[in-house]
C-alpha cells in the first residue's frame, strides 16, 4: 500500500562529477519506508549512506529516478519548497553535530522552532522536553565547545527532535556516545518513533543502533545489497 | 526580519569577544576617519582664521592705488587718514597701517623690505606692536620668525634700516630689534618689519597719512572715502577659500581612500568570517531556512555590527572629537619647518555632514560586504556547504 510510506524510492542514481569524468555514489536504488519505520541504512565507509539521507533530506537531489519524501519529489521541488519540507517535517542529525558553536546549548535545541510559528512558551516547553529526552537538562546554558562529544551528540539529537517531525534523518547518531547513553537516546528514540508515528532512518555501522533496527537495509559500494526484516516477536 | 534580528544578535553576542574586537576596529575606522578629516577641515579654517586675525580683520580700506602684488605701487600709495576713520580709531575700532618701501643691511648684505608702520596700542590685530614701545627713544622693531630666519637676525640685535620719505630723500637709521612673533601667515611675516606707526609718518614725512586702514569688525555697509576704496573680509579671504577649495579635492582623495581602507578591513573579516561559517550556513538551509533567510541573516548581522561600533564610536568618539575641537591638536613635529600655513595645533572642525556620512557609508559598507559572500554561499548546494567545501 503505497500510500502509507512516508519515502518512495525508484530507480535511483546519484553520480559526483570527479575530475573529468563521474562517481557513482549510489546505483538503482529502489526503496519504500512506510510511515513509522525504524530503518537503518547499514554498510561500510563510502558505500553512499550519506548521499542517500542527504537526497532524503531534500539537500541533494537525485542525478535520475525518483525520490518521494512525504509525498514531495526531491529534485522537482523548488527550493523553497524544500526549505519547507526541511523546515515542518524533517529532522536532521548530522555526522559531525553541527551544533551553532556561538548559542547556548539551549538556543541550538530552540532553533529549529523559532522558524515555525510557535509562543515563547510553547518553545520553552518543547525545548526543555526534548532536553529531558537526551538527559541535559542541567547543561541548558553551556555552549558546544564547552560539551563533550557525547553531550554535542545529544544536543544535536534534541534539536532534530524536538518539533516532533514526521521523518527524523539520522547520520552515526550514537558514534561519539558510550554505551549506556546510547541505549538511553535510541530508547527515546523508539518511543517518540512508537507515540507519535515518527520514522527514523539511521545511517550506521554501530553494532548497538543495528540491534534496535526493525528493517536493516544493507548497502555495498552504492548499491542495495540486501533488506532484512526483523519481525517483532522474533 | 524579527527572526533575523533575534539570530543576529544571538550570533553577537554569543561570539563575544570576537564580535567586540570587530566592533572596536570599526569604531576605530569610525572615530579616525572623522578625526582626521575633521582635522583637515580644520586646518583650512584656521588659514582663514589666522589671516582675519593677522592681517585683515573684518575689512580694509585701501588707498586707491595699493596693490599688494605690485611693490612699486606702495611709493605713491598713502593719504591722510579721513577724519571720521580717526575718530573710530580712537575708539579702537580701526587701525592704520602705512606701508613704505625700504631695505635693511644685516650683516652688511642688503635685503628690500616693506616698512609697516602700526600704533602700538592697537589691539585689533594680532601682531604684537605692543613690544614697540621703548622708553629711552630707542627705535624698536619686531619681525616675524621666517623673517628672522632670512635675515639671521634675533630679538636684541640692531640693523640699519634705509627708506625714502615722500621728497624722494634716501635715509636711514639703525632700529632694534626688540621681539620675534610667530606667525602662521607668510603675508606678514616674510619682508615686513614693523615699527610704531608715527614713526614711520616722522621718517617719511607723510604725517597722518597712512596706506591701509584696518576694520576691527566687518561691516554691512562701508562708508566710501574718496581715495580709498574698500574691500570686504570676503573679497580679501576669497583667495584663501579658493585654495580651500583646491585642496578640498585634495582632502576627498584622502578620505575616500580612508574610508577604501576601512571597508578592505571590514570586507576582509566579513569575508573570512563568513566562509568560515558556511558549515554553519549549510546547518541553517538543513533546518529550514530559505536562502533569502540565511542572506538577511548575514546582512542584518553585519550591519548589526556596524551600528555597534557607532555606538561605541559614540561613546568614547564624541568626548574625544569634541576634547580636540577645543584642545586643538599639537603636531608632534616642527611646523615651522614647512614653509606654508600650518599652525603647529589644529583645531579640527567637523561637520554633521561629515559624521553622519562617515557613518552611513561605512554601514551600508558592511552591509554590503555581509551581503555579497553570503548570497554566494547561499547559492551553494547545502551539502557542500555542510561540508565546508568552499576555501
Ligand atoms: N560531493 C561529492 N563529490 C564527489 N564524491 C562524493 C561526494 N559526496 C560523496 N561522495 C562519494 O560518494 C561515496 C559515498 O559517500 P557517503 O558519504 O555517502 O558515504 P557513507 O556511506 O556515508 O560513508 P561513512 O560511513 O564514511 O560516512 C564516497 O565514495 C564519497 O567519496
Ligand atoms: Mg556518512
Amino acid at each position: 500500500m503505497e500510500s502509507s510510506n512516508t519515502i518512495i524510492i525508484k530507480g535511483l542514481y546519484k553520480r559526483f562529477p570527479v575530475g573529468k569524468g563521474e562517481f557513482t555514489a549510489l546505483s538503482d536504488i529502489n526503496l519504500n519506508f512506510a510511515q513509522g519505520e525504524f530503518t537503518g541504512l547499514i554498510g561500510p565507509s563510502g558505500s553512499g549512506k550519506t548521499t542517500l539521507l542527504n537526497i532524503l533530506g531534500s539537500l541533494d537531489v537525485p542525478s535520475e529516478g525518483e525520490a518521494l519524501v512525504l509525498g514531495n519529489s526531491i529534485g522537482k521541488l523548488t527550493t523553497h519548497e524544500a526549505a519547507n519540507l526541511r523546515k515542518v517535517s524533517l529532522g536532521f542529525i548530522f555526522q559531525s553535530y553541527n551544533l551553532l558553536a556561538v548559542h547556548t546549548v539551549y538556543e541550538n535545541v530552540e532553533f529549529p522552532l523559532l522558524l515555525l510559528k510557535l509562543s515563547a512558551t510553547e518553545r520553552h516547553k518543547m525545548v526543555m522536553d526534548a532536553l529531558e529526552w537526551v538527559g541535559l537538562t542541567d547543561k541548558i546554558k553551556s555552549k558546544p565547545p564547552q560539551l563533550s562529544g557525547g553531550q554535542c551528540q545529544r544536543v544535536a539529537i534534541a534539536r532534530a527532535m524536538v518539533k516532533k517531525p514526521s521523518l527524523v534523518l539520522a547520520d552515526e547518531p550514537t558514534a561519539n556516545l558510550d554505551a549506556a547513553n546510547s541505549h538511553h537516546i535510541l530508547k527515546t528514540m523508539e518511543t517518540l518513533n512508537r507515540e507519535l508515528k515518527t520514522t527514523f532512518v539511521f545511517a550506521t555501522h554501530d553494532d548497538k543502533v543495528i540491534s534496535y533496527l526493525r528493517r536493516k537495509v544493507y548497502l555495498l559500494d552504492g548499491r542495495i545489497d540486501k533488506v532484512e526484516v526483523i519481525h517483532p516477536n522474533s | 526580519m524579527k527572526l533575523a534580528l533575534k539570530l543576529a544578535y544571538r550570533n553577537l553576542m554569543g561570539a563575544g569577544l570576537r564580535t567586540w574586537l570587530n566592533v572596536i576596529v570599526l569604531s576605530f575606522s569610525f572615530v579616525i576617519i572623522i578625526w582626521l578629516k575633521g582635522v583637515m577641515t580644520g586646518w583650512d579654517h584656521q588659514a582663514k582664521t589666522d589671516m582675519t586675525n593677522w592681517e585683515i580683520g573684518g575689512g580694509q580700506y585701501w588707498h586707491s592705488t595699493y596693490d599688494p602684488f605690485d611693490p612699486f605701487t606702495i611709493t605713491d600709495s598713502h593719504a591722510p587718514i579721513p577724519d571720521e576713520l580717526k575718530k573710530r580709531e580712537e575708539a579702537g575700532e580701526i587701525v592704520p597701517m602705512l606701508l613704505v618701501q625700504g631695505a635693511i643691511f644685516p650683516e652688511g648684505r642688503m635685503m628690500p623690505v616693506t616698512i609697516r608702520g602700526v600704533n602700538p596700542s592697537q589691539n585689533i590685530l594680532h601682531l604684537p606692536v605692543k613690544e614697540l614701545i621703548t622708553n629711552d627713544g630707542t627705535i624698536a622693531a619686531i619681525i616675524g620668525s621666517q623673517m628672522a630666519k632670512v635675515s639671521q637676525l634675533k630679538e636684541g640685535d640692531y640693523v640699519t634700516l634705509r627708506w625714502r620719505d615722500a621728497n624722494g630723500t634716501f635715509d636711514a637709521t639703525d632700529v632694534l630689534i626688540c621681539h620675534v612673533f610667530s606667525t602662521n601667515v607668510p603675508s606678514v611675516d616674510l619682508g615686513q618689519i614693523y615699527i610704531p606707526l608715527s614713526t614711520l609718518q616722522e621718517f617719511a614725512l607723510l604725517p597722518g597719512e597712512a596706506t591701509l586702514i584696518t576694520l576691527k569688525n566687518a561691516e554691512e555697509s562701508a562708508t566710501e572715502y574718496p581715495g580709498w576704496v574698500y574691500k570686504s573680509k570676503e573679497e580679501l579671504t576669497r583667495q584663501v577659500d579658493e585654495m580651500i577649495k583646491t585642496k578640498s579635492a585634495g582632502q576627498t582623495v584622502i578620505y575616500a581612500i580612508l574610508l577604501l581602507l576601512a571597508m578592505l578591513a571590514i570586507f576582509d573579516t566579513q569575508v573570512l568570517s563568513i566562509f568560515r561559517r558556511q558549515r554553519e550556513i549549510g546547518t541553517y538551509v538543513a533546518l529550514g531556512y530559505t536562502r533569502q533567510q540565511v542572506v538577511g541573516l548575514f546582512t542584518v548581522e553585519g550591519s548589526m555590527n556596524a551600528l555597534l561600533a557607532a555606538l561605541l564610536s559614540a561613546a568614547y568618539g564624541i568626548p574625544f572629537l569634541a576634547w580636540q575641537a577645543k584642545a586643538g591638536w599639537t603636531m608632534p613635529i616642527d611646523t615651522s619647518e614647512f614653509g606654508m600655513a600650518i599652525a603647529q595645533t589644529l583645531y579640527p572642525v567637523y561637520s554633521l555632514g561629515l559624521v553622519a556620512g562617515t557613518v552611513a557609508i561605512i554601514t551600508i559598507t558592511t552591509a554590503i560586504v555581509s551581503y555579497l559572500p553570503s548570497r554566494k554561499i547561499a547559492k551553494m548546494n547545502p551539502t557542500d556547504a555542510l561540508r565546508g567545501k568552499l576555501q
